[in-house]
């Protein structure tokens, strides 16, 4: 894919990376018990529920949303060719039982994948085993059925889609 | 309340928005971290900035605990970071209870395509309704989960 390895496109990626890294210590959303308090809904009634995580996604989202609304009135990025939206739109089976499976995985862990790999840097006891358990889950996943990436790696036959 | 936090909440809410914001707007990227993690394994065509992105990742988290220590758990004057232990009464011993969650969220985002933060934040902005849908479906299950197992 051409750009890719350009030391701006590269320089992009380091630094969109640190900033995410800083943004889930500084909102504690690398402590699963914090993420559990806020999925902890039963808690509202006596007092004990910790809304931190919607303010979190609510900050992150107002940003987001801008930056989207500047990238619709250009052509490109700053460094590559096009955008990579998402072009597939259907809401189908897989999209349902996957975000069912990722919630209950969700759920009985407190740690979705940003918080799971930026915890490397704290090192909690079984972080490598929980890891490793995401690791093959995602790979057995596309396995089982082809995300739309590999659908259209597919149907051009070898012709890199990217 | 149990510890609510709006303040650093919103900031590192803001820092993750400007990280997914960088990467749209330079690169044209989903900052989607399961997607990113995901996609480092065959066929992948682009493998170093997901690696250098998920190795900046560890490096921002880490550098922030030295920066701003002792906000939560995690660096040298927060609360030692921990997973979580399975719930007793399922008499499933904790290595166990924490590969199936980490089976089940490999799995799952794989298939459906994004997380939290792809879906949840990207997909969202982007006023994508398969990320609605996701997004909806994911925090209910979660909700559920956490009240069927009792694990806080």
């Amino acid at each position: 894919m051409p750009g890719s390895r350009t030391l701006p496109y590269l320089a992009t990626a380091a630094v969109s990376g640190l900033l995410f890294g800083a943004g889930l210590y500084v909102s504690q959303m690398v402590d699963p018990l914090k993420v559990l308090h806020f999925l902890d809904f039963g808690a509202i009634a006596n007092g004990g529920w910790d809304p931190s995580l919607a303010f979190v996604m609510g900050g992150a989202l107002v940003v987001m949303f801008i930056a989207v609304r500047i990238g619709r009135r250009r052509p490109a990025p700053l460094f590559d060719e096009a955008f990579h939206e998402p072009q597939f739109t259907r809401i189908d089976r897989p999209l349902v039982l996957g975000a069912a499976l990722f919630g209950v995985g969700w759920g009985m862990s407190g740690i979705c994948p940003g918080p799971a790999i930026s915890l490397i840097a704290f090192l909690p006891a079984n972080l490598w085993l929980y890891l490793a358990a995401l690791f093959i889950g995602s790979y057995a996943g596309s396995l089982i059925v082809p995300s739309g990436r590999g659908r259209r790696l597919t149907a051009a036959r070898g012709v890199p889609a990217e | 309340m149990e510890s609510f936090t709006p303040v650093s909440a919103l900031a590192g809410g803001a820092l993750i928005g400007l990280a997914s914001a960088l990467l749209w707007l330079g690169n044209g990227r989903i900052a989607g971290i399961s997607g990113i993690f995901g996609q480092l394994l065959p066929p992948a065509q682009t493998v170093i900035w997901r690696l250098l992105f998920l190795a900046c990742l560890v490096a921002g988290a880490l550098l922030a605990s030295w920066l701003v220590p002792g906000l939560g758990v995690g660096g040298p004057a927060g609360r030692p970071a921990a997973l979580v232990t399975a719930p007793n009464w399922t008499g499933i011993p904790t290595p166990i209870w924490l590969v199936i969650a980490g089976l089940l969220t490999g799995l799952g985002t794989k298939i459906g395509n994004g997380c939290t933060s792809g879906h949840g934040v990207c997909g969202l902005a982007r006023l994508s309704a398969r990320s609605l849908v996701a997004v909806a479906v994911f925090f209910g299950v979660a909700i559920i989960t956490v009240a069927v197992t009792r694990i806080v």
